[in-house]
């Protein structure tokens, strides 16, 4: 389909605003509809038209196998890390009011950093799937 | 117990029923995936409906606003449904490998092969 | 609408047919949980019913490449044993309370603490992400490591033909 030129140009001109758009959800889920699953959702959602149209192989150079992996571990242990970091600073795991200055400064900054997390896990998880099975496909 | 009062609830349990029937019915892997995708689905209804109240507004506090929408089924479910997209990804794995291994993914003709040829 | 859709689905032998009813019931299952106020439950539920799980099942239906087998015999059994569940369930609807009312349970004990103090407690006026995030914060981590499992579980099936070919090359 990279052959198609209409394609290529609309995928080219939509893909940083659905990025953008993913980023919007992520950082607005405190004040809107949005958070981090549909924002990792969003992300994988972008990343897999770039390779329906450009191909496999060109999608794994962009966004290589190692990174994808890395980002299904990294999202869960960053949440991990954030409930640990409330048990080293005095508090239960998982307690954000000693994150901060204050109690609410705490939480912002806790809900903040889980959030960022679930994100990279969903959208490594879901990268991941579609890879393994258009390689798969490409395989037979 | 009046007609209006309950009728939401009937087009779920007709939802999830049909999806419950797919399940059990057909033979195709893939058509019972989705069919269990389609129950789970209709169980998100079963659960958000009774959290709305008319009149109120989506739970997100603003000024001039009073009445808000139950928030809880909400959380339930969005967690619901990622684990719900869990489950399709894991079960069209094992599709993918059952159809490598038997070459085919109607349940009878899976269960008459016996062993897989590998 | 939804009803409409699922029974032609549930018809239907045709599997990218049936993909494509699927994505359609999903967007037709979020534009009512808009009208449901569930805002946030619809974007996840377009997003990820319509969207990811539309990708992958046609990918998986590339995998294995076949249409629906007629069936062998009529699914009476089947039939009976799905009317029978629509009764019992129907039956179990007479003890819910109507749709919209303010008296139910649902509304009186824990929600009304959240809907009030989670603003002065949280300091996020999205009252569904401070419970997820905040009041919840434990079942959001086990939801993740779910993710995470199922992730680590397609790499592990999936993954073992690329080694074969290599080895088959080597």
């Amino acid at each position: 389909m990279k052959d198609d030129l209409v394609l290529r140009v609309v995928t080219k001109l939509f893909i940083p605003f659905i990025l953008l758009f993913a980023l919007y959800v992520q950082f607005h889920g405190d004040f809107g509809p949005g958070g981090g699953f549909q924002a990792g959702v969003i992300i994988a959602a972008a990343i897999i038209f770039y390779a329906i149209i450009f191909g496999l192989p060109t999608t794994r150079r962009v966004v290589p196998d190692w990174l994808v992996e890395t980002m299904v571990a990294a999202g869960v242990l960053l949440y991990g890390l954030v409930g640990v970091t409330g048990i080293l600073l005095g508090g239960n795991f998982l307690d954000y009011f000693v994150l901060g200055a204050t109690p609410v400064a705490g939480q912002l900054r806790g809900i903040f950093w889980i959030e960022v997390g679930v994100a990279i896990t969903v959208s490594g998880v879901m990268l991941k799937t579609f890879y393994m099975f258009a390689a798969r496909a490409r395989d037979e | 117990m009046s007609v209006a009062g309950h009728f939401i609830y009937w087009a779920t349990i007709y939802l999830m029923v049909i999806g419950l029937f797919i399940v059990i019915a057909r033979g195709n892997l893939i058509k019972k995936l989705v069919g269990l995708s389609l129950f789970q689905t209709s169980v998100y209804l079963l659960y958000i409906a009774p959290g709305k109240l008319i009149g109120g507004t989506a739970p997100i506090i603003a000024d001039g606003f009073s009445v808000y929408s139950n928030p809880l089924p909400h959380v339930l479910i969005l967690t619901a449904i990622v684990v719900g997209i869990a489950v399709l990804a894991l079960g069209l794995a094992l599709v993918a490998r059952i159809r490598e291994a038997y070459g085919s993914i109607e349940e009878d003709e899976i269960l008459a092969a016996g062993e897989p040829a590998q | 609408m939804m009803v409409a859709t699922v029974t032609v689905l549930a018809r239907s032998r045709n599997l990218f047919a049936v993909i494509v009813l699927s994505g359609i019931y999903s967007f037709l299952m979020a534009t009512v949980l808009v009208a449901l106020d569930a805002v946030d439950v619809a974007m996840t539920e377009a997003a990820v019913g319509a969207g990811i799980s539309t990708v992958l099942l046609l990918g998986a239906l590339h995998l294995c490449r076949s249409d629906e087998a007629k069936p062998l015999q009529a699914p009476w059994r089947s039939l009976a044993m799905a009317v029978a569940t629509v009764g019992v369930l129907v039956y179990g609807t007479y003890g819910l309370p109507p749709f919209s009312d303010p008296q139910a349970p649902i509304h009186r004990h824990v929600a009304p603490r959240y809907l009030n103090d989670s603003v002065k407690e949280t300091g996020v006026p999205n009252v569904v992400t401070a419970v997820l995030a905040s009041y919840r914060g434990y079942d959001t981590l086990g939801e993740t490591t779910v993710v995470f499992t199922a992730g680590i579980g397609v790499i592990a099936l999936l993954r073992r033909r690329g080694k074969q070919r290599e080895k088959d090359a080597a």
